[in-house]
């Protein structure tokens, strides 16, 4: 007798745990009934990512890098899972190795990008970069995986919290990543992740007060009213590419800190 | 005697000082009765005009254009046509001493420019001629050096210039901000249109006799002014496609949200609330200084001054009296006096403003200082105010003044003050004072702002990248990371 399989019910990723949305909605997409998130559940999620906040920012440098090569680790445990929620097994290695990659420069950040700079008096003058705060992501509808790891990663890796809003029509992937980042050393809140319809959260993110920046990289033809509504807290908006790498994707969600310290006997 | 004057004879009040006065030369300066808009290096006959004052006398100065839609239509396509005509095309070697040229010949007309600054803006001349003028040359000079120098500042990336970039500048630093402005958009090859402050547009306009000096090619910078309805028409035209925008955080929000779906690059800097803190180790006096050059430098009108003072309990008897009896020795009047420290407000809407937020904070229950002060009958005036006993919930420690108006909170423990400091939408900028190197360096990382002075306030230099965190606005100005928002990339 053939055995009935134990089918996972795919919930959302807030603060760490896995809730069913408050609102008791789901949606099908690939063939599973997924959690359809709220504005209710979008508020909790920018709460846990801001409470996380100071603890993922403050950590050195070296311990986030590791955190995020850890997650690379786990996705490469489960390479044939993911390959069936996304285009394939290459799309699942390019994804580990943007992990990797991402992962390395956590702490190349403050060389690359700050500078001492040569004020004219007596102080030691230098800029630092530093994260922006609580990042919302509207991850691209497609690559699955690839997509929303090539967004999650350079936010991530720069020490930012985030809220993301997972592909609609593939959310299967993001679910499924959410389990990896629970068994990664990643803390809860750092990431929380979102399914649901695009159109009942994208604006809730991009219009949300604590929310610092805002990547538009899943926008579909909302860009103008998603980018309106960013201005209200004056966001950093950033049109992130859908499925690349590059140390600019990560300095699109810092700020530079400049400080003035005295020089003297 | 009012409750108000009650509290300022309460004040420990040294004896009248008797200074002679020391005016500078005012005849440094030739007006000329009316200006045009610069456009293509020409004088354009505007179809409307205003006139522009000196609020210190509230006497008219000249008559400027108030440019329309049209008008700045054609700055922008003089300012295209020298981008597609040449001006991205000179070796950027040449571009480089162009405005190598532009630095020197602000050094040369310093002064000339210092009392039209003081004389238009109300800034004490000390300042103009101390702060503005030195700052403003030294910014054209450090941009001038990266002109032929980009691909080093961002290796593996192929800078190359936007286009026309439009520039939006403030009242508070007429002349310094229009070289923060100007100097890194043409070093990085960009073409300008640049519109003045409604207030104080004759910096920028004598300025433009500066590039005739110095023989920048027609419609590299050109300079339009006017009132909001100027700014608004450069930020909607569609031939921009990059803008700068230095003043208020609400018209800075209007802005984004008038660019939002456009493909326009653009960079904000905004207003401030920032935390001025005092340990119980600082040297005091040095602090005082610092405290007051924080916030009555020019009048309190800087974004980033440091409007309220968070001062450690233990200290904050001997602190607020020693700032007491600074206060009552700041001279107030005559911006072109070289002993005046605090000039005039800047314009009546501006002395209004302040007027209603200090009312608010008497009202809400803090409590008012201001030292005893003979302000001039004419021109608008504000007397250097502090308030204590302040609660974070009130208007003054949350709103923006941009005025001499200090609010003073107290806090026992560092967390303390990095959570009250902390406690604003805004993040442009922060102070820290205390013997102890690490306090500074872990306060400087906790703070949530884009510059933070450690036994020191409001200092500029053009190798130090300056600009907010938060709703104080994105992109830098000064230093290797001002050029980027000037820049396109591969």
């Amino acid at each position: 007798m053939s055995r009935l399989p134990v089918k996972k019910t795919y919930k959302l990723y807030i603060g760490g745990e896995f809730p069913r949305s408050e609102s008791g909605r789901t949606y099908e997409a690939e063939g599973a009934n997924v959690a359809r998130g709220s504005r209710k559940d979008l508020r909790d999620a920018v709460r846990a990512a801001r409470g996380a906040f100071p603890k993922w920012s403050g950590m050195t440098a070296y311990n986030r890098g590791q955190v995020v090569y850890r997650i690379a680790e786990m996705l490469e445990s489960r390479r044939a899972e993911f390959a069936d929620l996304s285009s394939g097994a290459e799309e699942v290695d390019r994804s580990i190795d943007r992990l990797v990659w991402y992962a390395g420069w956590a702490d190349k950040l403050a060389q690359v990008l700050g500078s001492s700079n040569p004020v004219a008096g007596p102080y030691f003058n230098f800029t630092v970069p530093e994260p922006t705060g609580v990042v919302g992501i509207l991850a691209p509808e497609e690559p699955p995986l690839a997509g929303l790891v090539s967004r999650l990663a350079p936010a991530m890796i720069g020490g930012n919290t985030t809220v993301v809003a997972a592909s609609e029509t593939h959310p299967l992937a993001a679910v499924e990543l959410a389990e990896v980042l629970a068994t990664s050393d990643v803390p809860g809140g750092v990431v929380n992740l979102l399914t649901g319809h695009r159109e009942e959260l994208a604006p809730w993110l991009a219009g949300h007060m604590d929310v610092n920046a805002l990547d538009l990289a899943g926008a579909d033809g909302q860009v103008e009213e998603l980018e309106r509504l960013a201005a209200e807290n004056v966001k950093r908006v950033v049109r992130g590419a859908a499925d690349d790498q590059s140390p600019w994707e990560i300095a699109s969600f810092l700020e530079l800190k400049t400080v003035w310290h005295p020089i003297g006997v | 005697m009012s409750e108000l004057e009650r509290k300022r004879d309460r004040a420990p009040v040294p004896a009248a000082w008797e200074y002679a006065p020391a005016p500078e030369a005012r005849d440094l300066v030739q007006l000329r009765e009316r200006y045009g808009l610069f456009v293509g290096s020409e004088w354009l006959e505007p179809a409307e005009n205003y006139t522009t004052i000196d609020p210190s006398s509230e006497e008219p100065l000249a008559e400027v254009g108030q440019a329309t839609r049209e008008e700045v239509d054609q700055a922008v396509g003089a300012a295209r046509e020298a981008f597609d005509g040449g001006w991205s095309a000179i070796s950027p070697a040449e571009r480089a001493k162009y405005l190598f040229r532009i630095a020197r010949i602000l050094q040369e007309r310093s002064r000339e420019f210092a009392v039209l600054e003081s004389l238009n803006g109300g800034k004490p001349i000390r300042e103009s001629r101390d702060v503005d003028l030195p700052l403003s040359a030294a910014h054209f000079f450090y941009y001038a050096g990266w002109a032929d120098k980009l691909e080093y500042a961002f290796p593996n990336r192929k800078p190359r210039p936007i286009g026309v970039a439009g520039q939006i500048v403030p009242w508070n630093f007429p002349l310094l901000m229009l070289s923060w402005k100007i100097a890194p958009a043409l070093a990085a090859g960009n073409t300008v249109v640049l519109k003045p402050a409604e207030t104080t547009p004759l910096s920028a306009l004598l300025f433009a006799d500066v590039l005739r000096q110095a023989e920048l090619p027609p419609g590299v910078v050109n300079i339009v002014t006017g009132d909001g309805r100027t700014g608004a028409a450069l930020v909607e035209h569609p031939d921009v496609d990059k803008i700068a925008f230095t003043g208020s955080t609400e018209v800075g929000k209007s802005i984004q949200r008038e660019l939002a779906g456009t493909k326009k690059h653009l960079t904000l800097e905004l207003g401030g609330k920032a935390a001025n803190v005092i340990f119980d180790d600082a040297a005091l006096d040095q602090a005082v200084e610092g405290i007051v050059n924080g916030i009555y430098f020019n009048q309190g009108h800087v974004c980033c001054a440091g409007s309220r003072l968070l001062v450690q309990e233990s200290i904050y008897e001997p602190l607020v009296g020693k700032l007491k009896r600074r206060l009552a020795t700041l001279r107030v009047g005559d911006p072109l006096d070289k002993n005046t420290d605090v000039g005039a407000i800047n314009s009546r809407q501006q002395l209004d403003k302040i007027t209603e937020l200090v009312a608010s904070g008497e009202e809400e229950g803090a409590e008012i200082y201001q030292p005893p002060c003979r302000l001039p009958e004419k021109g608008y005036w504000f007397v250097p105010t502090v308030f204590t006993n302040v609660a974070q919930s009130y208007r003054i420690a949350q709103e923006e003044i941009f005025g001499p108006v200090l609010s003073v909170l107290t806090f026992r423990t560092p967390d303390e003050a990095v959570e009250k400091a902390n406690n604003t939408p805004y993040g442009l900028s922060a102070g820290v004072w205390t013997e102890k190197g690490s306090r500074i360096l872990a306060m400087a990382q906790k703070l949530r702002a884009g510059v933070i002075w450690a036994n020191t306030y409001n200092r500029f230099d053009p190798a130090s990248p300056f600009g907010g965190y938060k709703e104080s606005g994105f992109g830098r100005e000064g230093g290797r990371h001002g050029l980027e928002p000037y820049l396109e990339f591969e």
